[in-house]
């Protein structure tokens, strides 16, 4: 199964205008079955336009997009339920508990009764939220918020989980809880994610990176990979100076990318 | 929880369908029931209009016998029936509103990812709106009996059916509302340009022979506003008259609108991708 099986997303030579403005330009992306790949790059990069893409809140006429296989124009019902997403806004209803806003999203997706129940308690403990149920989101700090919406994007089982800037706005320790949660779920239960951030601490050595700038994709590789083909092979990459020279490996892509345009 | 490799559950049949419309009718529930000063405010308005407007109109205004009435009614009583829908007008609007709403801080966006077809999710809000609606409108109407306009008994069921027909065609003209305006502060504009000529020129406040007294073409134009039908549907239906003519206005009206808000919302042609999608997320 897993040789064959199609790539978790893929997203093919996709262009997206608003009026005369390309904040898309062909950009090809891919996240295999069951691996963590993060989308890196700095606000206004498109990223949120891929994600509006990829939930089909509209289309585009260039390019596809495939969600395990199904393509998204012509079987939008397959590919969505085989899609979670934690948008980068806060989308929970803040005077619902956090049960009623769980039920909600369970039913749009045609979830009810007994096994919703069953699902939400489970996803809840898995997210360590199991006593606040019955709260008001309105109760919850930003951090607890988001681990509902992580919970809420599982409720229908999806094999792909997308998450834009997730971590925004959030104090170091809920942005580790929530980096920590969202690979667990790929180490343990095979969940595939595309990880958006503009924040390089949180991606690892090992991630598969695609740098979005200015609606194009301008690197793709593991970080180790991107450092070196800006400042050379890395000598041995140190645990902490990763990040670092990530950054500066980003800059040095997309200030030179300025200075082609200018 | 090692089920992530499993496909997911498929349950859009048509058990999956009514869960789903279920599913927003309650969250639409809920969130009124949570609102009190907007349950508040949507029955403070027309009981003012009830209990100051109508009661100093009494006197200027007779009421003569015209259909559906049998006798002279009280200026109350012919107001009523109008100020019903009124209320369903402002929560039409109101829930198109809140779609603006949901679209500006993205719960629009995770309604949307629901696998279920779009038309069928926009048809699901709209059955929502009208449940809150009908909550409304039948406190009013319970609050306005209390006040001594009484309607035969049953004209309160018989004009249920007219209500959530007049309640779908009102929120559909909302829903497309909604997709032309972009942020929450032109709602000012609504009430401007849609809610008050739409109340004012029709025959919820004064009978439309009365109107044509003053000028014609007034009263052309009451003709042609679908306020003056739903408000005929319902006061006909409240006396367990059925009107054919407001039935057959009140359906098409709101099958047309519905398909413009259906096309709207469509994420190939729609607004969304035309304008850059949900405010501030144009990058």
């Amino acid at each position: 199964m897993n040789g064959m099986e199609a790539p978790a997303l893929e997203i093919d030579r996709v262009s997206h205008a608003f009026g005369k403005r390309l904040a898309l330009d062909d950009v090809s992306l891919t996240v295999p079955a069951g691996r963590f790949v993060a989308l890196l790059g700095p606000n206004g990069a498109g990223k949120t336009t891929l994600f509006s893409l990829a939930t089909r809140l509209y289309t585009t006429r260039t390019g596809r997009l495939r969600i395990f296989g199904k393509d998204l124009a012509s079987h939008p019902s397959a590919a969505l339920a085989e899609l979670g997403v934690v948008f980068q806004s806060r989308t929970l209803d803040l005077d619902l508990s956090v049960r009623q806003n769980l039920a909600y999203h369970a039913a749009l997706h045609g979830l009810a009764g007994r096994a919703a129940r069953a699902r939400i308690a489970h996803l809840l403990g898995r997210v360590g939220l199991g006593e606040r149920a019955d709260e008001k989101v309105r109760t919850l700090s930003g951090g607890q918020a988001r681990r509902v919406e992580i919970a809420r994007a599982l409720i229908h089982r999806p094999r792909l989980l997308l998450l834009d800037e997730a971590t925004v706005g959030l104090d170091l320790a809920s942005r580790a809880d929530i980096v920590a949660i969202v690979r667990g779920l790929v180490a343990q239960e095979g969940l595939a994610v595309l990880w958006a951030t503009h924040i390089f601490d949180e991606v690892q050595a090992e991630d598969e990176i695609y740098v979005l700038d200015k609606g194009r994709i301008i690197a793709r590789g593991t970080a180790g990979e991107i450092i070196g083909g800006v400042a050379g092979p890395p000598s041995a990459p140190p645990a902490e100076g990763a990040t670092a020279s990530l950054e500066a490996a980003f800059r040095a892509m997309t200030s030179a990318r300025s200075e082609d345009a200018a | 929880m090692s089920d992530a490799a499993l496909p997911p559950p498929r349950h859009l049949g048509l058990a999956g369908h009514a869960v789903c419309l279920g599913g927003i009718v309650s969250r639409e529930l809920l969130r009124f029931v949570q609102q009190k000063e907007r349950f508040l405010s949507a029955l403070v308005r027309p009981l003012v209009w009830l209990f100051i407007f109508a009661a100093g109109f009494r006197s200027v205004l007779g009421v003569s016998i015209i259909p559906p009435y049998d006798t002279y009614v009280l200026y109350e009583v012919y107001v009523t029936p109008g100020l019903a829908v009124m209320i369903q007008l402002f929560n039409g609007m109101q829930s198109s509103l809140s779609m603006v709403y949901d679209r500006e801080v993205g719960s629009m966006r995770v309604l949307l990812t629901s696998p279920f077809p779009r038309w069928y999710l926009l048809f699901s809000k709209l059955v929502a709106g009208v449940a809150v609606s009908l909550a409304q409108v039948y406190v009013f109407l319970a609050i306005a009996r209390l006040w001594e306009v009484e309607m035969p008994p049953i004209g309160y069921l018989a004009a249920l059916p007219a209500f959530v027909l007049t309640g779908l065609m009102l929120g559909a003209i909302g829903l497309v509302i909604s997709s032309l305006i972009r942020q929450l502060e032109n709602f000012a504009s609504v009430m401007n340009f849609v809610i008050f000529p739409m109340f004012f020129a029709s025959s919820a406040l004064y009978p439309l022979w009365r109107i044509r007294e003053s000028s014609e073409l007034l009263y052309l134009v009451c003709l042609l506003n679908p306020f003056t039908h739903a408000v005929e549907l319902v006061r006909n239906a409240l006396y367990g008259v059925f009107e054919p003519t407001a039935f057959l206005v009140v359906s098409g009206t709101a099958i047309v609108f519905f398909a413009l808000a259906v096309i709207a919302y469509d994420p190939g042609r729609g607004i969304m991708g035309r304008r850059g999608g949900p405010k501030g997320e144009a990058t």
